[in-house]
């Protein structure tokens, strides 16, 4: 080894590169992404996106009615489905998601394989034989809590078939996911603005590649989802949302 | 210590006696007060016809590693005390154990070896090898083919399966065997006994047909594996099923069928068995699939003291047209590439309705609107919702919010649900859904859909109007949005 200039950026980057190559999907002649279509948030990925044959974590702060979080992995989903035109696969909690919702956000119910393991018998397996399986576009399962050696199994797996693993995870996250994301719901701007879709802030708490800024989160956007042309888009600034309904209330 | 069995009931009597019993001079039909006068020292059980019968059921069962159609025989009362016992249709079986005689002594020394002691009788006809079985000579189980007409003519009536009345008012008559009974014209004896005597006869003779009904129904494509040697190991399990895997799906090939059901039965050595199934979500007949779908029960299977036999039968089988196998198939690796090996899988774990797709039906009602499609059913077109925004979750059922609403007819300000309050920032609505009038009674439900300060998005409905006269109507939270 030679000794290395520390403070060169060429080299900084040359060795950012490398590390990302070393640590990228190994094995896989297609590194294939999937992008948000928000250059922002595809800026800050190390892979352009999100890389397909993955296990991506997409915390689930608010428990099982976090629609925020729900909506976020829904409509990823339903864009795995439609560019690869291939089903995905859902490893559900409950039985309460609602296919029209869910096609509101692009994700078709002809796409939509549910299963849902019963009582007693761990999601992990369901999603792992999803993982496996190239006939699937995606598979999301909705955990409780996803410990190492899971985590670990369906990375292998996701990252041995490119089929892209997104975990809804309500419990503590760990570092074998290669992206991890906190979804919370912004307070949208649909009184005044036509359309009404809703807003969401998001943020990556992880990014393999990527160090964590003081807050100890990589990056965080608002974005806003548009149902008329079915895209992201980054939402204006709030801060003229917070004082009226203080005063609306204070009125009523 | 003498040990009877005595039926429970206003009269207690004898069902059943054993050998030191027999031996006092007891029989079945005596009263329980009676025999306990005579041998003080009695042991009287209670009689349990469930367990029994479950003991018979087992043991045909176990009779089908010597022939596919074993039957528990129910008959009872006989004078002497006969039960049942089973019914063995060796037609074309006997060879493989090395001809008739061998197989009803290895049958005999096994049974005895588990502690059963039995008689038995091989014969042309199902009614002669009864008779056999109970009144023939022990030493000689087998009765010539072809000889059973003579043989039979010296055996008491009783030998024919006949009701106790019958043999008794038969004994009147002074018929006492059945050469006598055969002699005398069939005419009378329909007056006086019913049909019963005359089809007893044609049955022994077999001049009229007698069909056994085996246990388990026998499946068209089924294949048995007997081995030399009792197996354990679980990698050679595993090895004789892969091989009758082969088997089946090479007969269902040529029947152009595939199989939605796959059953395993283990034949052990201390006359058990074990059954394993799989299903599939569509007629499959690829071994390597239906053996990754067996893996997991297989894990299951206990061998005991070694398994003797291996049965494989396909009791629900649907058509399937032959496919030509491309070479690219052949070359893919077996780690399930289809989605259909992924369903099998699945559902074979979680259960095959715990595996589901969403369909659109005709209706406003949103818990309604949709329904639930097995998962295997062919991808249909994208089915039409409402253009109305639609939550992503549906609870169900929909739960009670305490709301502060400053007009009867306005949105809430705010609401409470699970505890916890929730101001609302902004409200759409009101989205009116009225439930089928055939269906429901209920009231039409207005849907607001509102956004807390947080940012979280609901679906709250009020049920049905305010009037001056009714009380409140109450208000549900129904949905989560994005």
């Amino acid at each position: 080894m030679s000794s290395i200039p520390v403070r060169s950026p060429e080299t900084l980057a040359q060795l950012r590169r490398r590390i990302a190559a070393l640590e990228a999907p190994e094995g896989q002649e297609n590194h294939a992404v999937l992008p948000f279509g928000v250059a922002e948030i595809d800026g800050v990925l190390p892979w352009g996106g999100l890389p397909l044959g993955a296990l991506h974590e997409i915390a689930a702060t608010g428990g099982l009615d976090d629609g925020a979080a729900l909506g976020f992995t829904a409509l990823l989903l339903g864009r795995l489905a439609c560019r690869q035109d291939k089903p995905v696969l859902w490893v559900g909690d409950r039985d309460d998601l609602y296919a029209p919702g869910l096609a509101s956000l692009g994700l078709p119910s002809s796409r939509l394989l549910m299963a849902r393991p019963g009582r007693g018998l761990h999601p992990h397996w369901a999603m792992e034989e999803g993982a496996r399986c190239r006939a699937l576009a995606g598979v999301v399962g909705e955990v409780w809590d996803l410990d190492g050696t899971a985590a670990r199994r369906l990375q292998i797996a996701a990252r041995a078939s490119g089929v892209p693993v997104l975990a809804l995870n309500r419990g503590a996250g760990n570092a074998v996911a290669l992206t991890r994301w906190r979804i919370a719901g912004a307070p949208s701007a649909f009184p005044d603005d036509e359309g009404g879709g809703c807003r969401w802030s998001v943020t990556l708490s992880y990014c393999r590649g990527r160090g964590v800024t003081d807050d100890g989160i990589v990056s965080s956007w608002l974005v806003e989802w548009s149902d008329e042309t079915h895209r992201l888009r980054l939402a204006a600034v709030p801060g003229d949302r917070t004082a009226p309904p203080k005063g609306r209330r204070a009125a009523g | 210590m003498p040990l009877v069995t005595a039926a429970d009931g206003p009269v207690r009597r004898l069902t059943a006696v054993d050998p030191a019993a027999h031996a006092l001079g007891l029989r079945p039909g005596c009263l329980v007060a009676d025999a306990r006068a005579m041998v003080p020292a009695l042991r009287v059980a209670p009689d349990d016809p469930g367990a029994e019968r479950a003991l018979l059921d087992h043991l045909a069962d176990w009779c089908r590693c010597y022939t596919p159609r074993s039957a528990v025989d129910g008959w009872k009362g006989g004078a002497g005390g006969e039960g049942g016992g089973l019914w063995l249709d060796i037609s074309g079986c006997a060879h493989l154990r090395g001809g008739e005689a061998a197989l009803l002594a290895d049958l005999r020394v096994r049974l005895r070896r588990h502690g059963f002691d039995n008689r038995a009788g091989i014969a042309d006809t199902a009614g002669a090898a009864w008779a056999w079985a109970r009144f023939g000579e022990p030493g000689d189980p087998c009765l010539p083919s072809g000889g059973h007409r003579q043989i039979l003519a010296g055996l008491p009536v009783a030998a024919l399966r006949l009701p106790p009345v019958v043999v008794t008012g038969l004994a009147r008559l002074g018929l006492k065997t059945v050469r006598a009974l055969d002699a005398v014209p069939r005419a009378g004896m329909m007056a006086r006994f019913g049909p019963c005597v005359g089809q007893r006869l044609d049955q022994a003779w077999g001049v009229e047909d007698e069909l056994i009904d085996p246990r388990l129904p026998g499946a068209a494509h089924c294949i048995h594996r007997a081995f030399a040697e009792p197996i354990g190991r679980p990698a050679d399990v595993a090895a004789g099923l892969l091989q009758m895997l082969d088997r089946l799906c090479a007969d269902l090939e040529q029947a152009r069928l595939g199989l939605r059901r796959l059953e395993v039965t283990a034949f052990r050595l201390d006359a058990s068995r074990q059954c394993l199934a799989v299903g599939t979500s569509r007629p499959s007949r690829e071994p390597r699939h239906l053996f990754r779908l067996l893996e997991e029960p297989l894990a299951g299977l206990d061998a005991g003291f070694g398994i003797e036999m291996l049965r494989l039968a396909a009791p629900v089988v649907e058509a399937l047209d032959i496919r030509q196998s491309s070479m690219a198939a052949v070359s893919a690796p077996a780690d399930g590439e289809s989605l259909e090996h992924l369903l099998d899988r699945l559902g074979n774990r979680l259960g095959f309705d715990r595996l589901y797709g969403f369909a659109a039906r005709q209706s406003h009602w949103p818990e309604r609107a949709v329904r639930r499609v097995p998962a295997a059913s062919p991808a249909s077109a994208d089915a039409r919702w409402p253009a109305a925004p639609r939550p992503l979750r549906l609870l169900a059922p929909p739960e009670t919010v305490d709301v502060v609403a400053p007009l009867p007819d306005a949105p809430p300000v705010l609401f409470r649900w699970r505890r916890e309050i929730h101001r609302i920032a902004s409200a759409e609505g009101p989205e009116r859904l009225s439930g089928e009038w055939w269906r429901t009674s209920r009231p039409d439900r207005d849907y607001y859909r509102v956004e807390d300060e947080a940012g979280r998005r609901f679906w709250l409905y009020r049920d049905g109007s305010y009037r001056a006269d009714g009380p409140a109507p109450r208000w549900y939270l129904h949905g989560i949005f994005p």
